[in-house]
C-alpha cells in the first residue's frame, strides 16, 4: 500500500491543474450559451449547453474536484431552466422541448438538459408529475459509470425534490399520489447505490483503501434519498412500515457490501423517526445479522438503543408503547443473535452492546429488575471462562455495566437484588474491583442509605470483599499505596454506621455478620475497621439498656451477649498489635458495663486493660495517657463492690506512682485522689483523698530536689499550686480533712519556695499562683457560709 | 468582629461518617478567622477539611486522635483574648468544671475550650469562661446519652465575647446566644 509520496503530490497537482482547464471550459461554453440566451436562440442555447455538459463526461477528477466541476455546471443549468420556462411561454411547448433536448449527442449532456426540461415539464403540469419522474428515473439508467452516474441522478434528485406528488402538495392528484413519489425516490435510491458498490470493485486491489476514501466522500449523495423519503409528508407509519422500509431494508442487504451497508443501516436510525423504528422494530432487527459479518453491527445496535433510550427518557407518554411492541425482549434477543454471528468480536465490542441494552433498560423498564438482572446475566454469559479482564476498554465498559444500575436507583439494597450483579464485578481484575468498591461505598455514603438485612449485609460485604480481606490475586500489601489504603479502610469504616436496624436481634446479627468478614481483613486492615463494629455494639448496648431488656435464653441476657462479643472484637486487635487502641477500647466496653450493672462483665474489661498497660504499653508518654483514661474511667464506676474497687483502685495508684517522670506521677497520684472521692457513686473516703495528695506532696519535693541537683537550681513550684488547686477542690466539696491549716501550710510553702534563691522564676507559675490567690479572695467574698469557711484562710 | 469556631469529638470516622450536611453548608470557607478544636477529629481527612474552611486551625490532642503531633494544651491570643485549648480526657474528674476552672487558672487564659463529654457547655467562674462545643457529629460517648450534633462560633469584638451554640435536634438547627464580657485590665 503506498503512503504519501511523489507521485500522490503530483496527483493532487495534476488534479488542480485538470479542474482548472475543466472550469475554465465551462465558463467558455457558459459565455456563448449566455449569449444564446440573451439572444432567445433556442438551437445555439442547446448547443452550447451540451458541450458545458460535456466536460461533466471526464474521467479524470477525484470525487471531491468532480464536485466542484458539477456545482459550477449547476448554476449554469438554473440560468437554461429559466430559459426553457420563458421559451413555452413564447409558443415552444414543454413536450416539443422535451424532445429537442434529446438530440444532444452524447449521452450525459442531453440526460442533464432532460432532466432540466422535466423539471419544467412538472411544474408546468402539462403532463402528470408522475410519468415525468418515472421516464426521468429510468432514463438515467443510460450512464452506468458511478461517479457520473451518482452525480447526475443527484442532480434529478435536487432538482425533482419540491415537485414530487406528496400529500397536500400541488403536485397531487393527477399528478401522482404519494406512493409514486416513494416509488421515484426509492428508484433513484437503488440504483444509485448500487453504482456507488460498484465503486468498489473498479481499479486493482492495492488501491483499495483509496476507493474506500473516495466513497466515503460520496456517501451523502445516496444519504439524500433517505433523508429526502422522510421529509415526506404523505410518508406515514404505515407508508413507512409497509414500502418504504422493506426496499430500503432490501437493498441494503442485497448490495452486500460492507460500507454501504453501516452507512445506510446508520443512515436510516438517524434519519426516520423514532416512533417508527420502535413499531417496526422486529424488521428493522431482523436485517442485523443478514449483513455482511465484517460490518460493526454492534455500533449499529448500540446507537439504535440510545435513540430508542432517548425516546423512552424525554418523552414518558410512550412508555406504553416500548411495552406494547415487547422492545425489550426484541432487543436482548439480537443482541445475543449478533454476538452469535459475529464470533470474533472483540470483547469491548460484546460488552458496550449489554452496556447499551441495559441503558435502555434502566430509562424504559426502572422497575424491572428482573429485565435489568436478565442483562447482566447476558453480559456474564458472554464473560465465562474469561476470567479477569485484562482488556482495558472492555474493563472500562464493565465498570460503566456495574455504575449504570448504582447510579439509576442509588440505592444499593436495590443493586444487591440483582444477582448477576457480584458475578459480573468478579471479572474486574484486582486494582479496577477495588475502584468500583469505592465506588459503591461512596454512593452509598452519598445517599445516606441503611442497609438494614443482615443478609443484604452480607451480600454486600461479598462484593466489597476485595477491600475487605486479601485474596488469592492481591498483590502484597506494602506494594500499594500507604495513603489510598488509609483512604479505603477509612471509607470501609464510615460504612459500618451505615449498617443498622432498630431491631436489635436483627442488629446484632449484622454485627455478628460484619465481624465475619473483617476478621478476614489481617493485621493491616482491623485497626481501621474493628473500631466502627465496636461502637456500633455499643449503641446497640446502650438501647438495650435504655430498654431494660433483661430476659435471656439459657441464663444469658441479650446485653451480656453482646459484651461477649465486645470482648472476642477487641481481643482481635491483638494481632495488629494496637494495645493503646484496645486499652480505649476495652474502658468503653467498661463504662456500658457498668451502666448495665454488670459488675464482673465490667470488672473484666479493666482487667484486659491492666493487662495492656502491664505487658504492652511502654512508652512513657502512652503510659501517662493511658493511666488517665483508666483513673477518669475508674472515677466513674459505681457498680464494685469495695473487694473490686479497692483492688483496682490499688493497681491505679501503684501505677501512677511508678511513671518514669516525677511531674507525670505527681499528676496521676493527685488524680487518684478522686478515686477515693467520687460521690454518686459514694465512696467519699476524706482521709485518704489527703494521703494521696500528701503522696503526691512528697512525690513534687522529691521532683523539686531532683531538678536543683541536676539543673543546678531548682525546680519549677507549678506542680505545688496544683496541688493547692486539689486541696481548695475537696475544701469546697466538704472534706472535712482538708483543713484551713493544712491549705494554709502549703500557701506559706509556696511563697517562701518563691522567694528562694534556689528557685527559677516562672512568670505562668507566678499568674497560676496569683489566680489562685485571686479564686481563695473571690470566694471569701461569697455568700451561703463560703466567705465564713474561707475566712481563716490568711493571704 | 473576628469569627472563632469551636469544633470537635467529631470521631470521624468510626463513631460517625461525617459532619452533619446542614452544619456542612453553614461552614462556608472564608467566613472564619480561626478554627479551635478541643480534638478527636480523628484522621486526616477531617483536618484537611478544617483547613479548607480556614488556614488558621488549631487542634489539640483528644485520645483517638490520629496525629501524635497536636499538643496536649495550646494558648493563643485572639484579639484581647487568650483562648486554651485542652481535649479535657487529662483533667479527672471529666467534665468537671471545678477541676477545669483549675486548668484555666494554670494556662492563664479567659476562655477555656474543652471537649471529651460531648455535651456543650458555656461556663463563667470567676477565672473565665469555660466553653465545651459538644460533638460536631453527635458521635456516641460513655459520659452523655442521646448526644446532639453541636458546634460554636464566637464573634469576638473588643473586650466582649458572644458565644453562638448551634444544635442540631430533631433535623432542624437551634440557635442560642451567650454574651461574655471581660474586665477591663487593670492599668
Amino acid at each position: 500500500m503506498q503512503n504519501s509520496g511523489p507521485d500522490d503530490i503530483s496527483s493532487t497537482e495534476e488534479q488542480e491543474k485538470w479542474l482548472a482547464d475543466a472550469l475554465a471550459l465551462v465558463q467558455h461554453h457558459a459565455f456563448y450559451m449566455h449569449r444564446a440566451l440573451d439572444s432567445c436562440n433556442l438551437r445555439d442555447a442547446l448547443k452550447y449547453s451540451a458541450q458545458m455538459l460535456g466536460e461533466l463526461r471526464t474521467s479524470k477528477l477525484s470525487p471531491q474536484k468532480y464536485y466542484e466541476l458539477y456545482m459550477k455546471t449547476f448554476d449554469e443549468l438554473r440560468m437554461l431552466e429559466v430559459f426553457f420556462k420563458e421559451e413555452t411561454k413564447r409558443g415552444c411547448t414543454t413536450a416539443h422541448l422535451y424532445e429537442l433536448v434529446q438530440h444532444a449527442g452524447n449521452i450525459l449532456p442531453r440526460l442533464y438538459l432532460l432532466c432540466t426540461v422535466g423539471s419544467v415539464y412538472i411544474k408546468s403540469k402539462d403532463a402528470p408529475a408522475k410519468e415525468v419522474l418515472k421516464d426521468l428515473v429510468e432514463m438515467c439508467r443510460g450512464i452506468q459509470n458511478p461517479i457520473r452516474g451518482l452525480f447526475l441522478r443527484s442532480y434529478l434528485s435536487q432538482i425533482s425534490k419540491d415537485k414530487l406528488p406528496d400529500a397536500a402538495s400541488e403536485f397531487e392528484g393527477e399528478g401522482g399520489t404519494v406512493v409514486d413519489a416513494v416509488e421515484f425516490v426509492l428508484q433513484n435510491f437503488t440504483e444509485m447505490n448500487k453504482l456507488w458498490v460498484r465503486m468498489q470493485h473498479q481499479g486493482p486491489a492495492r488501491e483499495k483503501e483509496k476507493r474506500e476514501k473516495e466513497r466515503s466522500e460520496l456517501r451523502d449523495l445516496v444519504g439524500k434519498n433517505l433523508h429526502l423519503l422522510s421529509q415526506l409528508e404523505g410518508v406515514d407509519l404505515d407508508l413507512y412500515r409497509d414500502m418504504v422500509l422493506p426496499r430500503v431494508l432490501e437493498q441494503v442487504v442485497n448490495c452486500k457490501d460492507e460500507l454501504a451497508q453501516y452507512y445506510l443501516m446508520d443512515c436510516i436510525i438517524q434519519v426516520f423517526p423514532d416512533e417508527y423504528h420502535l413499531q417496526t422494530l422486529d424488521t428493522l432487527l431482523g436485517a442485523c445479522p443478514q449483513l455482511q459479518p465484517t460490518v460493526d453491527v454492534k455500533t449499529i445496535l448500540s446507537q439504535l438503543m440510545e435513540r430508542l433510550s432517548n425516546y423512552a427518557a424525554s418523552t414518558p407518554q410512550v412508555l406504553a408503547d416500548f411495552l406494547q411492541v415487547e422492545a425489550f425482549s426484541k432487543l436482548s434477543e439480537a443482541v445475543v443473535k449478533v454476538i452469535e454471528v459475529q464470533p470474533d468480536m472483540p470483547l469491548v465490542g460484546a460488552v458496550s452492546l449489554h452496556v447499551a441494552l441495559l441503558t435502555f433498560t434502566l430509562r424504559v423498564h426502572v422497575d424491572r429488575l428482573d429485565y435489568v438482572d436478565q442483562v447482566l446475566g447476558a453480559c456474564v454469559k458472554k464473560l465465562e471462562g474469561v476470567g479477569k479482564v485484562k482488556d482495558n476498554k472492555a474493563t472500562k465498559q464493565i465498570i460503566a455495566l456495574l455504575t449504570a444500575p448504582l447510579e439509576k436507583y442509588n440505592n444499593i439494597v436495590t443493586v444487591l437484588s440483582l444477582t448477576n450483579y457480584p458475578k459480573v464485578m468478579e471479572h474486574l481484575d484486582y486494582g479496577t474491583n477495588k475502584v468500583m468498591a469505592v465506588v459503591i461505598i461512596q454512593n452509598i455514603m452519598k445517599n445516606g442509605t441503611f442497609i438494614m438485612e443482615a443478609d443484604k449485609v452480607e451480600a454486600l460485604c461479598e462484593l466489597l470483599k476485595e477491600i475487605i480481606q486479601d485474596s488469592d490475586g492481591s498483590p502484597a500489601l506494602d506494594e500499594l499505596d500507604e495513603e489510598d489504603f488509609m483512604e479505603e479502610q477509612n471509607l470501609v469504616a464510615r460504612l459500618v454506621q451505615m449498617l443498622t436496624n432498630d431491631d436489635n436481634s436483627e442488629m446484632f446479627k449484622i454485627l455478628q455478620t460484619v465481624r465475619k468478614y473483617f476478621l478476614k481483613g489481617g493485621p493491616k486492615r482491623l485497626g481501621y475497621t474493628l473500631p466502627s463494629l465496636v461502637f456500633s455494639a455499643l449503641k446497640l448496648v446502650r438501647l438495650l439498656q435504655q430498654q431494660d431488656e433483661s430476659s435471656g435464653e439459657d441464663g444469658v441476657t441479650f446485653p451480656q451477649k453482646v459484651f461477649q462479643f465486645l470482648l472476642q472484637t477487641v481481643e482481635a486487635l491483638s494481632v495488629v498489635p494496637a494495645p493503646e487502641l484496645a486499652l480505649r477500647l476495652y474502658l468503653q466496653c467498661a463504662e456500658a458495663a457498668n451502666n448495665c450493672d454488670l459488675e464482673p462483665i465490667a470488672y473484666e474489661f479493666f482487667t484486659q486493660a491492666f493487662v495492656l498497660y502491664e505487658e504492652e504499653i511502654a512508652d512513657s508518654k502512652a503510659q501517662v495517657t493511658a493511666i488517665h483514661l483508666i483513673i477518669g474511667t475508674l472515677q466513674r464506676m459505681h457498680v464494685f463492690g469495695v473487694e473490686n474497687r479497692d483492688t483496682l483502685t490499688h493497681k491505679a495508684t501503684g501505677y501512677s506512682a511508678k511513671l518514669l517522670k516525677k511531674p507525670d506521677q505527681c499528676r496521676a497520684v493527685y488524680a487518684c485522689s478522686h478515686l477515693f472521692w467520687v460521690v454518686d457513686g459514694r465512696v467519699q473516703d476524706g482521709e485518704r483523698v489527703l494521703l494521696c495528695l500528701k503522696r503526691a506532696l512528697r512525690i513534687a519535693n522529691a521532683a523539686q530536689q531532683m531538678a536543683s541537683v541536676t539543673k543546678g537550681s531548682g525546680g519549677t513550684l507549678t506542680l505545688f499550686v496544683e496541688i493547692l488547686n486539689k486541696y481548695l477542690y475537696y475544701f469546697e466539696h466538704g472534706n472535712q480533712h482538708i483543713t484551713n491549716s493544712v491549705i494554709q501550710g502549703l500557701i506559706e510553702l509556696i511563697v517562701t519556695e518563691m522567694q528562694s534563691d534556689n528557685t527559677t522564676q516562672d512568670p505562668m507559675v507566678d499568674s497560676f499562683f496569683a489566680s489562685t490567690l485571686r479564686y481563695i479572695r473571690f470566694q471569701k467574698q461569697k455568700g451561703d457560709g463560703v466567705a465564713e469557711r474561707y475566712a481563716s484562710i490568711e493571704l | 468582629m473576628v469569627l472563632v469556631l469551636a469544633l470537635g469529638d467529631l470521631h470521624i470516622p468510626h463513631r460517625a461518617p461525617d459532619l452533619p450536611t446542614k452544619f456542612k453548608s453553614m461552614l462556608v470557607p472564608g467566613k472564619i478567622q480561626h478554627i479551635v478544636s478541643p480534638g478527636n477529629l480523628c484522621i486526616k481527612e477531617v483536618h484537611d477539611y478544617l483547613k479548607s474552611l480556614c488556614a488558621d486551625v488549631h487542634v489539640a490532642k483528644g485520645e483517638y486522635d490520629e496525629d501524635s503531633r497536636y499538643p496536649e494544651t495550646k494558648v493563643l491570643t485572639i484579639g484581647s483574648f487568650k483562648l486554651g485549648i485542652c481535649h479535657g480526657h487529662q483533667v479527672i474528674p471529666w467534665g468537671d468544671l471545678d477541676s477545669l476552672a483549675m486548668l484555666q487558672r494554670q494556662l492563664d487564659v479567659d476562655i477555656l475550650i474543652t471537649g471529651h463529654t460531648h455535651q456543650f457547655k458555656a461556663y463563667k467562674h470567676e477565672g473565665g469562661v469555660i466553653i465545651n462545643p459538644g460533638s460536631g457529629t453527635g458521635a456516641y460517648s460513655s459520659i452523655t446519652y442521646n448526644v446532639n450534633p453541636s458546634f460554636v462560633l464566637m464573634d469576638i469584638d473588643g473586650l466582649r465575647v458572644v458565644v453562638y451554640v448551634y444544635e442540631l435536634i430533631g433535623g432542624e438547627v437551634k440557635v442560642d446566644k451567650i454574651d461574655f464580657k471581660k474586665a477591663q485590665p487593670v492599668g
